[in-house]
């Protein structure tokens, strides 16, 4: 419950990759070929770990080097670069799942860990064995140009194009602030079922916040963009177009009246407005929620839980967004998993541990923020499948409604249903036209309902890259759609 | 002093001619049990360290000083060698600042709290699990509504800082702390309804696992059959958690670090009367109540009270030592940081505003009409404090001649925060300290926007 989740991979500063100039240690001087962890250690590590019983044991390594930069008020500010490496390990024993994490990847602290996580065991119960772990599968990383390899300047470069850009928007933009990061996340896990699964995950972004001030006082503007990907990003995405519009957003505001109040009709641009399927079913279809009855999507597999223009896909395979991997954090292959088919539920989303209490496989849904976390069903990249309307009919179509061009995050009460979702830029539609912007404003709906009242799907189609809390762990997500138009949600604005 | 102020000093005296090294070193452990359905859902036992290393260095050519920074999630030797190497070789890229500059030791005592509970240590992973059992079993059974217990949680932890720079700051903390979380959901055919409870404490042996229980319980049931509102324009009660994260998203424009940056609604308003005359808002990190009670800030100095809003009149800002310098202030040992993997920032840590008379059930008799909020969604999606465009998803109850009425639910609430400041016509007596950078209590605001369908 109360997932809550933001637009633009905005939040808790994803950083980059640096290059091990000196290596630390004869690990780190092995270089990436070579495994977090030998497959003898792992095996002896895994043998002590379901030494007093257990149904799983499990090991998951990760080494993650991060660097970012961030220009505001027309400074370089530090720069920053950071290193992190260990292992998690997890025994699970019936219903109980034990847990214990270590920075350091000697053997001899992977078995002590092993020892804790296996002190849940000591009722006995279960008594698996071993499957013989396959031969190692190296993986390369996914990105064509590694950040590390990417001089610090070229980096800086881009922040100064960026502010430079920004303010030359117009003499009403009184602050920017542009941030650039990328990290490398390899990671290894093995597990007593025989997986032994290795990733080396990219990740680049580039964002800019844009303060604009005038009579009416200050407003924000901001976009983003990220990918999992190295800095060949640049090569696509231009900096300078990312600081225009979120200059664009923030100036427009300044003539902004308040957002309306009550019930409206909404139409939501394609991209962003995703966000409204992540929050309205996207976690109350996570298997967590489901088993345990916390889920107003629990029990209505097979039935019409949202309009038929609704089909509704969790893809976690599609190279370059930000939510893609080659395998998850329990080591199963990325899945495209359809949900929502036509307006009907299909199936929900799995991870390891609730697939195996529903007899069933794992959807390749199992995330965890780092090691030092326990993994638990996520979204990957969440999206609509288009539909066949032109946008602008669906616009010319609304007598009176609010056109959503950004949203900016939510967040949801899977128990409940009831979600919420922020404007960024938002425009009042008047007689079938977009005319005057709002004010930002939170929306509310209940999920099962507000699916049921989508009447228009248009042909556009994009992603927008997000960051996605639950339970305190962070992941990067993607949210896409295409125009579409609601036709009764809650607009929390101040206007009568 | 300490094994991590030795290891940060060691750092420090690595520092070449010139340059300044600031090193944050922490270490810590924490225990999470979750129960469910009668058993242990998770046990997670783990220990954690890292560094922080700043260098700062005068600028290659012409004035300002220019700073780096990198960090580690281990104390090994030779990662830390390697993180001091990353930090210098990235202030070279750092645009030269006159105001970038280490903390100076300033002679304020610090505070003596001794925030390390001894009886920490006494209770068993069995007990924590009991702990945890209970919890659960106590909200399963207390009310033939409750249909579902989502979490039942017992978290622990210790957290060691030893912290050291170039300009002498030498400072060492500890604190233990223990938390008991539930979430329990009540109705009765297809209607949910959720409710959350918690206990605070510095050790397990000093958690209410009855209160946390009670709570929950109570706040789930009593939103059993939540129907729609409708939209008016009325008295918001918020609740004294809800009050604790507002006054976190107010604090940003606080922030000595905003105000200099231009992202405060309060900025060049000193002296100016910026909220309602019942409102006296101080920062007091030195409260040991506090739930992030400390006596020394992120950068070393000794944290302390400040008075930001005094009878309405906004008197002042938190200041870390870059902040404090481009203002011209001094500064206030307000720097904060979300840990080693962070640089320090300016923040509230203890925000406590002024109790007046009246309780809760005080409050809402005093306002008869409006709306009790009991917890919000899309703070961060809907508060913009730059701005101060206010607009958040709430559940609830009506508030009916000076009493709660029925539960509604799928709302929201919308106003400015600079209005809802002025607009504040009661604060509570009911000051409860809760995890978070606010105390909560209740808070009554007038002419609030209530949507509904």
């Amino acid at each position: 419950m109360g997932d809550s989740d933001e637009a633009g991979g905005e939040v808790g500063g994803i950083t980059v990759t640096i290059p091990p100039v000196q290596p630390a240690s004869p690990k780190a001087a092995a270089g990436a070929d070579a495994p977090l962890v030998e497959p003898d250690v792992l095996e002896r590590v895994l043998r002590v770990a379901i030494r007093r019983g257990g149904h799983m044991a499990e090991l998951f390594a990760e080494d993650r080097q991060t660097s970012g930069a961030s220009m505001d008020d027309r400074k370089v500010e530090a720069l920053s670069s950071g290193r992190d490496r260990g292992a998690g390990i997890r025994v699970v024993v019936g219903e109980t799942t034990g847990f214990a994490h270590t920075a350091d990847l000697s053997e001899r602290s992977l078995l002590a860990a092993a020892e804790a996580a296996a002190a849940v065991a000591r009722e006995g119960g279960g008594g698996v064995h071993l499957v013989a772990l396959p031969a190692r599968r190296p993986a390369g990383p996914g990105a064509a140009v590694l950040p590390s390899t990417v001089a610090k300047a070229t980096k800086l470069e881009l922040l100064a194009r960026a502010d430079e850009v920004a303010r030359s928007a117009g003499g009403a933009i009184s602050q920017v602030s542009a941030s650039y990061g990328d990290a490398r996340r390899r990671v290894l896990v093995a597990s007593t079922e025989g997986v032994l699964a290795e990733d080396d995950q990219v990740r680049t972004r580039f964002s800019v916040q844009c303060v604009a001030a005038g009579d009416t006082g200050m407003q924000t503007g901001s976009e983003a963009v990220a990918r999992t990907m190295g800095f060949e990003l640049f090569d696509a995405a231009d900096v300078g177009e990312i600081a225009r519009t979120a200059a664009a957003r923030a100036l427009v505001k300044l003539s902004a009246r308040p957002a309306p109040s009550g019930e409206l009709p909404v139409v939501l641009a394609g991209g962003s407005g995703g966000i409204l399927f992540h929050e309205a079913c996207g976690h109350g279809l996570e298997a967590d929620h489901i088993v345990k009855d916390a889920s107003v999507y629990t029990g209505k597999v097979g039935e019409l839980v949202a309009s038929p223009l609704v089909t509704l896909v969790d893809d976690g395979t599609i190279a370059g967004e930000w939510g893609n991997f080659a395998v998850d954090d329990e080591g199963r292959p990325a899945a495209r998993n359809v949900l929502i088919d036509h307006g009907v539920l299909t199936d929900y989303l799995w991870d390891w541990l609730r697939a195996r209490q529903e007899g069933r496989a794992s959807s390749g849904n199992g995330r965890r923020q780092s090691y030092r976390h326990l993994p638990m069903v996520r979204m990957t990249n969440t999206f609509l499948l288009p539909g066949a309307e032109d946008r602008h009919e669906i616009v010319a179509q609304t007598a009176r409604g609010v056109y959503v061009a950004k949203l900016g995050g939510g967040q949801v009460n899977t128990a409940t249903g009831d979600f919420v979702f922020g404007t960024t830029e938002a425009y009042l539609i008047e007689n079938g036209t977009i005319t005057e912007p709002l004010r930002d404003a939170n929306l509310i709906g209940n999920g099962p309902e507000t699916l049921l009242r989508i009447d228009a799907v248009a042909d556009d189609f994009s992603m927008t890259p997000g960051t996605c809390g639950k339970d305190g762990q962070s992941v990067p997500v993607g949210c896409g759609q295409a125009t579409l138009r609601v036709t009764g949600v809650t607009v929390g604005g101040t206007a009568a | 002093m300490t094994e991590l102020t030795d290891l940060a000093r060691a750092v420090v005296d690595r520092a070449q001619p010139g340059e300044g090294i600031e090193a944050y070193v922490s270490r810590g452990t924490d225990t999470q049990v979750r129960a469910y359905d009668g058993h242990v859902e998770q046990l997670t036992t783990a220990s954690s360290a890292g560094i922080g290393i700043r260098v700062m260095v005068p600028a290659s050519s012409g004035p300002g000083t220019q700073v780096g920074f990198a960090w580690a999630g281990t104390l090994e030797p030779g990662v830390v060698a390697q993180v001091l190497a990353d930090a210098r070789d990235n202030a070279a890229y750092a645009t030269p600042d006159p105001h970038v500059a280490l903390a100076e030791p300033d002679g304020v005592a610090p505070a003596d709290l001794d925030l390390w509970d001894p009886a920490f240590s006494e209770l068993s992973t069995d007990g924590k699990v009991q702990l945890a059992l209970d919890l659960e079993r106590a909200v399963r059974h207390a009310d033939p509504r409750i249909r579902q217990v989502d979490s039942a949680d017992y978290s622990d932890g210790t957290l060691e800082v030893g912290l050291a720079s170039s300009t002498g700051i030498l400072a060492a903390s500890r604190r233990t702390s223990a938390f008991l979380s539930v979430s329990a959901i009540a109705g009765t055919g297809t209607d949910s309804q959720t409710g959350s409870g918690f206990s605070v404490g510095r050790a397990g042996a000093a958690l209410d696992p009855g209160e946390a229980a009670s709570a929950a319980v109570e706040r789930a049931v009593r939103m059993v059959g939540a129907a729609k509102a409708r939209s008016q324009r009325c008295t918001v009660v918020f609740d004294a958690r809800v009050v604790s994260t507002l006054l976190g998203v107010v604090s940003a424009g606080l922030s000595g670090e905003t105000v200099v940056k231009g992202r405060s609604f309060f900025a060049g308003r000193e002296g100016e009367k910026v909220a309602a005359s019942d409102v006296t808002l101080v920062d007091d990190p030195t409260d040991r109540r506090a739930y992030r009670a400390s006596a020394f800030d992120a950068e070393g100095l000794a944290c302390r009270r400040t008075v930001l809003i005094d009878a309405g009149a906004l008197r002042g800002f938190v200041y870390d030592t870059v902040s404090a310098r481009r203002a011209g202030a001094a500064p206030t040992g307000s720097a904060v940081r979300a840990g080693y993997a962070s640089t320090p920032g300016a923040g509230c840590r203890a925000l406590l505003l002024s109790p007046g008379r009246l309780d809760e059930p005080g409050v809402l008799a005093a306002v008869g009409e409006g709306l009790y909020v009991q917890s919000v969604t899309g703070v961060h999606s809907g508060v913009n404090p730059v701005s101060g465009d206010f607009s958040v998803g709430a559940v609830g109850l009506m508030v009916r001649t000076g009493a709660l009425a029925e539960p509604v639910r799928e709302l929201t609430v919308a106003s400015t925060l600079q209005r809802m400041l002025q607009s504040v016509v009661y604060v509570g007596a009911d000051v409860t300290w809760l995890p978070g950078t606010a105390a909560g209590q209740t808070l009554a605001v007038a002419e609030m926007q209530v949507s509904a369908a």
